[in-house]
C-alpha cells in the first residue's frame, strides 16, 4: 500500500510543479515542448527531455509566452538559433520536397508496378470443346 | 536480367544506408552561419565587475570557444585550443558555460589559459543565442561581427588546419 502511494506520489509530482502556477500558460509552454526537438537527445522533445539544456529551454518558452510573446514568435526564436532541425514536424520546403513526397512517391511507384504485373498476367486458355464436355460430365 | 536488377537495387540501398551511418548527427547545420554575432554583455571569468561584450571584438577576426569545467570533451579538445591559441593566428575569447567560478577557475589553473578573455554566462542565456547545444562549441567571428563558422563538439588538429586556420586567413586578408 505504502509502495502504491509513493509510486501515486511520484505520477503525481510533474503535475503538481507544472500546476503552481497558471495552469494555462503551463498548458502552452508544454503544447510547445511537444513541437520542438530536445538538441541533445535528439530524438526526445523538449518536453520528453530532462536535459538542462532542454530544461532551460522550456524556460525560455515559459518566459516568452508570459512576457506576451504568440507561439509563432517562440517557434521563430528557436528555429533563428538551432535551424530547422529544433522543430519536430519540419516545414515543407525545397530542401524538404523529398522528405514529404518519398513516401507518396515509392507508394504510388509500388501500385504501378503492381498494376503492370497483373495486367501482364497471361489469361488462363480457352477450353476446348472436348474439355469442356470432360468438365460438364465431372461436375454432374 | 532481373536478379541483377535486384541486386543493384539491393546494393544502392546498400550505399545509401552506409553513406547515412557516417553522417554526423551532431552537425546540425546552423543557421546563425553568416548572420551576425548575437549581442552580449557579460561579466569576465576572472574579474566579475569589468564585462565584455563582442562589439569589443569588432575589426578582428576572433575565436569563440564555448567550454565548462564539467564537460569532459573541453579538456580533451583543450590543448588544440591551447595549440591554437599559442600559433597567434587569432584571439580566442572562451565563454564559460553554466559554471561555477569555484570550478572554472581552478580549472583553467591547472589546464592552462589560453583565452585572451573569458565571459562568464553562469545562467546560459546567452549560450542559447548562439544555439549553443553541446559544449564545447567553437565560433569564428569575422571583423564585422558576422559568424563564419561553427564547430560542435571538440576541435582536432585536423579540423583547425583544414577548416578553422585557411578560413581564419582568408578572412584576415579580406579587409
Amino acid at each position: 500500500m505504502a509502495r502504491l502511494l509513493s509510486l501515486l506520489l511520484l505520477v503525481a509530482l510533474p503535475f503538481q510543479v507544472m500546476g503552481q502556477e497558471d495552469p494555462g500558460l503551463e498548458r502552452r509552454v508544454a503544447s510547445l515542448a511537444h513541437e520542438l526537438r530536445c538538441l541533445v537527445c535528439q530524438n526526445q522533445t523538449l518536453a520528453d527531455s530532462n536535459a538542462p539544456l532542454a530544461q532551460d529551454l522550456r524556460n525560455q518558452i515559459r518566459e516568452q509566452l508570459r512576457a506576451g510573446k504568440s507561439e509563432r514568435d517562440v517557434i521563430d526564436f528557436m528555429v533563428a538559433r538551432y535551424g530547422d532541425f529544433v522543430l519536430y514536424r519540419p516545414p515543407f520546403k525545397a530542401t524538404t520536397v523529398a522528405l514529404w513526397t518519398g513516401p507518396f512517391v515509392l507508394l504510388a511507384l509500388g501500385a504501378w508496378l503492381l498494376v503492370r504485373r497483373v495486367r501482364k498476367r497471361a489469361p488462363p486458355p480457352e477450353l476446348t470443346e472436348a474439355e469442356r464436355r470432360r468438365a460438364a460430365q465431372l461436375l454432374e | 536480367m532481373r536478379f541483377w536488377l535486384v541486386v543493384a537495387g539491393f546494393l544502392v540501398l546498400v550505399g545509401l544506408l552506409a553513406a547515412g551511418l557516417q553522417l554526423d548527427p551532431r552537425e546540425v547545420p546552423s543557421p546563425l552561419i553568416g548572420k551576425p554575432a548575437p549581442a552580449f554583455e557579460l561579466p569576465l571569468l576572472q574579474q566579475p565587475d569589468k564585462s565584455f561584450s563582442e562589439k569589443d571584438m569588432l575589426g578582428t577576426v576572433w575565436v569563440m570557444n564555448v567550454w565548462a569545467s564539467w564537460c569532459p570533451p573541453c579538456l580533451v579538445e583543450h590543448p588544440v585550443v591551447s595549440e591554437f591559441a599559442r600559433s597567434g593566428i587569432a584571439p580566442v575569447v572562451g565563454l564559460n558555460y553554466k559554471d561555477a567560478r569555484e570550478d572554472a577557475l581552478p580549472w583553467l589553473k591547472r589546464n592552462g589559459d589560453p583565452f585572451q578573455v573569458t565571459v562568464f554566462d553562469a545562467a546560459g542565456r546567452i549560450a542559447i543565442d548562439y544555439g549553443v547545444y553541446g559544449v564545447p562549441e567553437t565560433y569564428v567571428i569575422d571583423r564585422k561581427g558576422i559568424i563564419r563558422y561553427k564547430r560542435v563538439g571538440p576541435l582536432t588538429p585536423e579540423i583547425v588546419q583544414k577548416k578553422v586556420r585557411p578560413l581564419i586567413e582568408e578572412l584576415s586578408k579580406r579587409g
